[in-house]
């Protein structure tokens, strides 16, 4: 299958050991991928703050960048809701776009469910001695209706052991802007959500969303606690032993 | 209503350094939220109740006006008065000419927010009654001359032990001199204070959960019996009511109640249900001799033909805060109004203007659990958004936020300079902090380096690092 993927712009830009870790996933599950150029971001910041002027410029660009795809998939379910859910709704009084955006809504899937529910992925050939939790990302979660199927491949993973904490569907205080604009708040709930994740006993913890990763491992930094922090499929993808997020590379 | 003080962040700063409320809140939502999720997963219609409500819901809402003219109708055939206010000045007027005409001294109140949301209380004291709230929570808040925190558990923020100071305070010059501590010597010291008021009382108001538009009905539910004791004890029955409250049918009602106790406190059913229709007949026992209800408009017709239509659907059942990770960090005041939460974000700005609420839409991460659990399916993240874009349009977005925001839409609409942005600058940023693995300090973004370390970009852009590889490739 021809798969167009949609790299997002955190992981283009933060982190591309995700975006790698998703073609080796989707070119081990026999997929040929593309990655259009003319790609940037699913618009989301706009989208969320009200400028919808802009928002449906970029979702325009997107919408235009994976057409012709049998599918286009994405390492992050927040992203990946945006297509799927936001972008026909954008469009609801151009009839036109509302037709490329629904088409390419039936296309868009966030890359683990699209592996397991779509591509009837059931095991992976990867190893990771470690005890783990797996932090369940609020879009990929609601939207995407992601929650068993990252679980289900981790279970195949040698020397994982998976252990769930307490609230693992709670926020992790991220919400795009939201972190910045109310950074007391934001503070509070990544606070609570460390504090489950160190009462589970995990040494490692994975999510499904780089920002959610990137705030959850921003605040462990900064309290310079142990726990490492890592994108699911990059673990599937063994990429495990690289520095985890914020982490310092080995010397 | 107590105006809020100073800005949202401020009142959020105070909240999450407050203690005692952070102790207060974990101990209450956390209750909520697992006893309503074990009465939903032992419910197997849980989800066809939902659709049913929000069918019956939206039904009514496109034929509102033949409904309410329906339930007019009935109520007067019964001995009732209906009467219409379009704004809260109008509704609390309404209240004052009832109360004075029926030369009132005493009020007794069972627990309403259109109540809290006219400001009934503060125009009633005011004009010379005493009032008293019945219900224990708002009983407690009256007391301690605070708004409610929570649509449904008022005094919500309050531990014990500032109950037991308060009840001191308030109950000693009554002669309960003895200091409590436990909840259910309260709520007996409480109970025989209030009883003293029931019999006294002129006037009882209550909400209304539901109007029946088939029987000119109006429906509460409570759990301490208190809206009973106050719409039958007094002369004289007020119901205060938004207008978008009512149902066609007595059957229907049954839907909502279904939904309503399990979303709200996690019950089957409350403990009291009650329905009064019209003033004591000639054969009755008990009840008041005059019954009025008071339908509040307050912004409600205005929500009917716009995007926030679906608000209208709300039952007041308070799950959308009990599940809301923004409310359970900060509580209800911090919102600024009596309506706090998912649901207060939406309807405090459309209520009393949006840019009068500026941080309430945008001080949400749009996790979507609120709607997850909403028991008429309001699509509440999306109502939050539209509310964003219409402040962003209305230019009410600070312009650092509008710059930022456009200066950055200027670049990700253009992915051949945006590609080449981020290849120049993004290793930068990398280097400075690849040796440490994140960055504890970077200009202009103290929202997130204040409390976070920046996790260090690993180095290229992964656009450059695949051309570059499948460059290689070819």
């Amino acid at each position: 299958m021809r798969v167009g993927l949609f790299v997002t712009c955190l992981a283009d830009v933060m982190r591309p050991s995700v975006a790698f870790a998703a073609v080796k996933l989707l070119e081990d599950a026999g997929c040929t991928v593309v990655v259009p150029a003319k790609q940037t971001c699913c618009g989301q910041p706009a989208l969320n703050s009200g400028d919808s002027t802009d928002a449906r410029a970029i979702a325009k660009n997107v919408i235009a960048a994976f057409e012709g795809f049998e599918a286009v998939v994405g390492p992050s379910g927040s992203c990946m809701g945006t297509l799927r859910h936001d972008y026909p709704a954008m469009f609801a009084d151009d009839p036109a776009w509302r037709a490329r955006a629904e088409d390419l809504s039936r296309r868009s899937h966030e890359l683990l469910s699209f592996l397991v529910d779509v591509l009837k992925v059931d095991r992976i050939d990867a190893r990771y001695d470690g005890k783990v939790t797996y932090h369940d990302s609020c879009a990929g979660l609601r939207e995407m209706g992601v929650k068993a199927q990252p679980r289900r491949l981790l279970a195949s993973v040698k020397g994982l052991e998976l252990v769930e904490m307490h609230g693992t569907e709670e926020c992790c205080g991220f919400g795009g802007t939201f972190c910045v604009k109310y950074p007391e708040i934001s503070t509070k709930m990544v606070d609570d959500k460390i504090a489950h994740i160190e009462a589970s006993g995990a040494d490692t913890v994975l999510g499904g969303d780089l920002g959610c990763l990137l705030n959850i491992a921003g605040r462990i930094r900064r309290q310079g606690k142990p726990v490492r922090v890592m994108h699911t499929a990059e673990l599937l993808a063994g990429l495990g032993a690289q520095p985890s997020i914020g982490e310092a590379e080995k010397t | 209503m107590h105006a809020p003080v100073a800005t949202f962040p401020k009142r959020v700063a105070v909240a999450i350094h407050d203690k005692r409320l952070q102790a207060a809140l974990e101990h209450a939502s956390g209750g909520f939220v697992k006893k309503r999720a074990a009465l939903v997963a032992s419910l197997p219609e849980y989800e066809a109740l939902r659709e049913r409500a929000r069918t019956v819901k939206e039904h009514v809402l496109a034929n509102l006006d033949r409904y309410l003219e329906r339930y007019e109708a009935e109520v007067e055939r019964h001995g009732g008065h209906v009467h219409w206010a379009s704004t809260a000045e109008e509704a609390r007027e309404i209240v004052l000419a009832i109360c004075r005409d029926a030369k009132a001294r005493t009020i007794t109140k069972g627990k309403s927010m259109v109540s809290e949301e006219i400001g009934l209380n503060d125009a009633l004291e005011a004009a010379g009654y005493e009032v008293i709230e019945t219900d224990l929570g708002e009983y407690i808040i009256q007391l301690a001359k605070e708004p409610p925190s929570h649509i449904i558990v008022p005094a919500v923020h309050k531990t014990r032990e500032q109950v037991g100071d308060l009840f001191d305070e308030h109950h000693r010059p009554l002669g309960y001199t003895r200091h409590l501590t436990e909840v259910g010597e309260m709520v007996n010291e409480a109970r025989q204070v209030l009883r003293g008021h029931f019999f006294r009382a002129d006037v009882g108001i209550t909400g209304g959960n539901f109007l029946i538009a088939e029987t000119g009905s109006s429906i509460i539910v409570t759990n301490e019996g208190n809206g009973d004791l106050t719409q039958t004890l007094a002369r004289v029955h007020i119901v205060t009511s938004g207008i978008e409250r009512v149902v066609p049918t007595l059957d229907d009602a049954l839907t909502f109640l279904r939904l309503l106790a399990r979303s709200a406190t996690g019950q089957e059913t409350e403990t009291y249900t009650t329905v009064s229709t019209g003033p004591r007949r000639a054969d009755d026992l008990d009840g008041p001799q005059e019954y009025h209800v008071v339908l509040v408009d307050n912004g409600r017709s205005k929500m009917l033909g716009g995007p926030f239509r679906e608000m209208l659907r709300c039952i007041r059942c308070g799950a959308c805060l009990n599940h809301c990770p923004v409310y359970t960090a900060i509580g209800g005041h911090a919102y600024g109004w009596v309506y706090p939460g998912p649901m207060g974000s939406v309807l405090t700005p459309l209520i009393n203007g949006i840019d009068t609420a500026y941080d309430l839409p945008n001080a949400c991460t749009l996790n979507g659990r609120c709607q997850t659990v909403c028991p008429v399916k309001i699509p509440l993240p999306g109502l939050l958004r539209e509310l964003r874009r219409q402040q962003f349009e209305g230019g009410m977005t600070p312009a650092p936020i509008r710059w930022a925001l456009q200066a950055w839409a200027a670049l990700a609409k253009r992915a051949g300079l945006y590609h080449l942005a981020m290849r120049i600058g993004i290793p930068m940023l990398g280097a400075f902090g690849r040796r440490r693995g994140a960055l504890s300090w970077l200009p202009l973004a103290g929202g997130w380096t204040d409390t976070r370390d920046l996790p260090a970009p690993q180095g290229r852009t992964f656009q450059q690092a695949w051309s570059a590889r499948n460059g290689a490739r070819s």
